[in-house]
């Protein structure tokens, strides 16, 4: 579904991507896993279009992603939950969620999918009415998640979705990103928390300066004694 | 001395300059609205405001007089040779300076101002223009008559307040606007152009300019200084409602117009102005981000 080849991006002189190349396909959910710096929000942000790539391709279901101007990519079914989840906060939850599906040809469906987002976090439907930045930290990245979700995407980006949260929240982050893969959404997911991430995906990259040092299914990369060195504390 | 002050303040006529005060507000809150708006949105301070403001009473002035145009019909094109102007201040100046320090935002801005002042005064010269026109005044009771003019900058001011509120709070556009204040940089993941969404906005803000054009030119003449006897106090006004803030500059108008027509009432009118800003200066020291900024 989505292709990277030999993906470079910085930012100015500073290059934080280096020939970075993988496969997302459909059905699937796919983490990154790598240490603080390693270049994974990077990754998230040239996918989705917030920085440019200075080499390289990024194909979306056959079509190229870097040829679309940065704001149509949402429209090509990449939505994209950044890092600190960064909602509007002083709008409400609902306002929150409407801007998810500002693009005019998602609009017509907007009911539809706020029913849809509400019944996966009812939390969200009591809260519709309060400005997103009273939310506690899990809260809003149900609010996060929800507003991604709007635009009905077939591929969701999620960044560190579990970063700045109590460890009780984590585990529910996780468990909200489990029921999202239960309604069949693809799934490219960039985390530091390793032990957790790859208890929920089915194949994983690492990151590392940059550059892409392993891959494997989720399993195996459990059992790494690599891995499970550098990222495990074992 | 006391006993005049008290009859002064239970007289007729201080109901009547309360109400004149709160028509001026209108207009003030008006004015404010549309810097506010472009303020909100881009971060950039339009100096030049109140000239885009004089340009357009220019624009209604002659279609109105010279061309003969129906005055209400020379008002739309007023506001739309604004909304115009608006749209090139941002698409040719300000669109290249979004990563420039704001001091060099500020100047460039203020270039505009001498640009369009200059401009104004080669192209039309120097003289006073006045559009002519007078709605009479309506009496309230034998001794209070309110101008129409007034009521109907009051009125058409309101009016655009709410249309504006509910421009923002209920559309896409609105709901984005409100949105890109917040957080410029993740707007690409809505979808939103953002280049587009600015030139909208100017051109919302240029709008907004024409239309207290319109009211201005019913009240004042038009010259090429114009501006600059009501944009200081635009921006007062916004500043006071803390930069950016719609509903704050909106009750800072009032504040604003009541101290002035306050004043005027108990000396002369340049009395009220110098209350207004020894005001505006008191408040700047106890509250430097605005009267009604929001916490955050």
């Amino acid at each position: 579904m989505l292709t990277l080849r030999n993906v470079n991006a910085g930012y100015g002189d500073f290059q934080a991507l280096f020939d970075v190349s993988l496969d997302v396909n459909a059905g699937e959910a796919v983490a990154v896993i790598g240490p603080n710096g390693a270049g994974k929000s990077t990754l998230m942000r040239v996918i989705s279009g917030m920085i440019p790539a200075t080499a390289g391709h990024i194909e979306m279901e056959g079509r190229s992603v870097l040829d679309a101007p940065a704001h149509d990519i949402v429209g090509m079914g990449i939505a994209h939950v950044p890092e600190n989840r960064r909602l509007f906060p002083r709008m409400t939850v609902e306002d929150n969620l409407r801007m998810g599906c500002f693009m005019p040809q998602f609009r017509a469906r907007y009911e539809e999918r706020k029913d849809f987002v509400y019944e996966l976090f009812p939390r969200m439907l009591e809260r519709r009415n309060q400005m997103a930045g009273t939310l506690s930290g899990g809260e809003q990245q149900m609010c996060a998640i929800g507003r991604a979700l709007m635009s009905d995407p077939k591929i969701l980006l999620m960044d560190e979705p579990s970063a700045g949260l109590a460890p009780v929240i984590v585990q529910q982050v996780f468990d909200l990103i489990e029921r999202i893969r239960a309604e069949g959404l693809t799934v490219l997911i960039v985390e530091q928390n390793v032990k957790q991430v790859l208890r929920i995906v089915d194949r994983a990259y690492v990151l590392e300066s940059g550059t892409l040092r392993l891959e494997g299914t989720a399993d195996e990369l459990l059992q790494s004694a690599e891995i499970q060195k550098a990222f495990m504390g074992m | 001395m006391f006993a005049e002050f008290t009859e002064a303040l239970f007289s007729i006529f201080f109901v009547e300059t309360l109400i004149n005060g709160l028509l001026l507000g209108g207009v003030l809150a008006l004015l404010s609205l549309g810097l506010n708006l472009i303020f909100g949105v881009i971060d950039v301070v339009w100096i030049c405001y109140a000239e885009i403001i004089m340009l357009g009473m220019y624009t209604i002035y002659f279609l109105h007089v010279d061309g003969g145009m129906p005055l209400i019909l020379a008002a739309a094109c007023g506001v739309g040779v604004t909304a115009l102007l608006g749209w090139l201040t941002h698409r040719l100046v300000i669109g290249y300076l979004l990563q420039a320090a704001p001091i060099n935002q500020l100047l460039a801005t203020g270039g505009l101002l001498f640009f369009f002042q200059g401009a104004a005064m080669v192209a039309f010269g120097i003289e006073f223009r006045n559009l002519g026109v007078s709605l009479g005044s309506l009496a309230v009771s034998e001794d209070i008559y309110l101008s129409w003019t007034r009521l109907l900058s009051f009125a058409i001011a309101a009016g655009v307040v709410v249309v504006l509120y509910q421009f923002l709070s209920r559309s896409y556009l609105g709901a984005a606007i409100r949105a890109i204040s917040q957080d410029r940089e993740i707007m690409i993941l809505m979808g939103v152009n953002t280049k587009k969404l600015y030139l909208l906005t100017s051109a919302i803000g240029g709008g907004l300019a024409g239309l207290a054009a319109a009211l201005l030119a019913l009240q004042y003449d038009v010259h090429p200084f114009i501006g600059l006897s009501f944009g200081p106090i635009t921006f007062m006004v916004c500043v006071m409602g803390g930069l950016g803030n719609m509903v704050g500059g909106f009750l800072a108008a009032f504040v604003f117009s009541e101290l002035i027509t306050i004043g005027g009432y108990f000396a002369e009118l340049e009395w009220g102005y110098v209350l207004a800003f020894a005001f505006f200066i008191a408040a700047m020291f106890v509250r430097p981000e605005g009267l009604f900024a929001r916490k955050s």
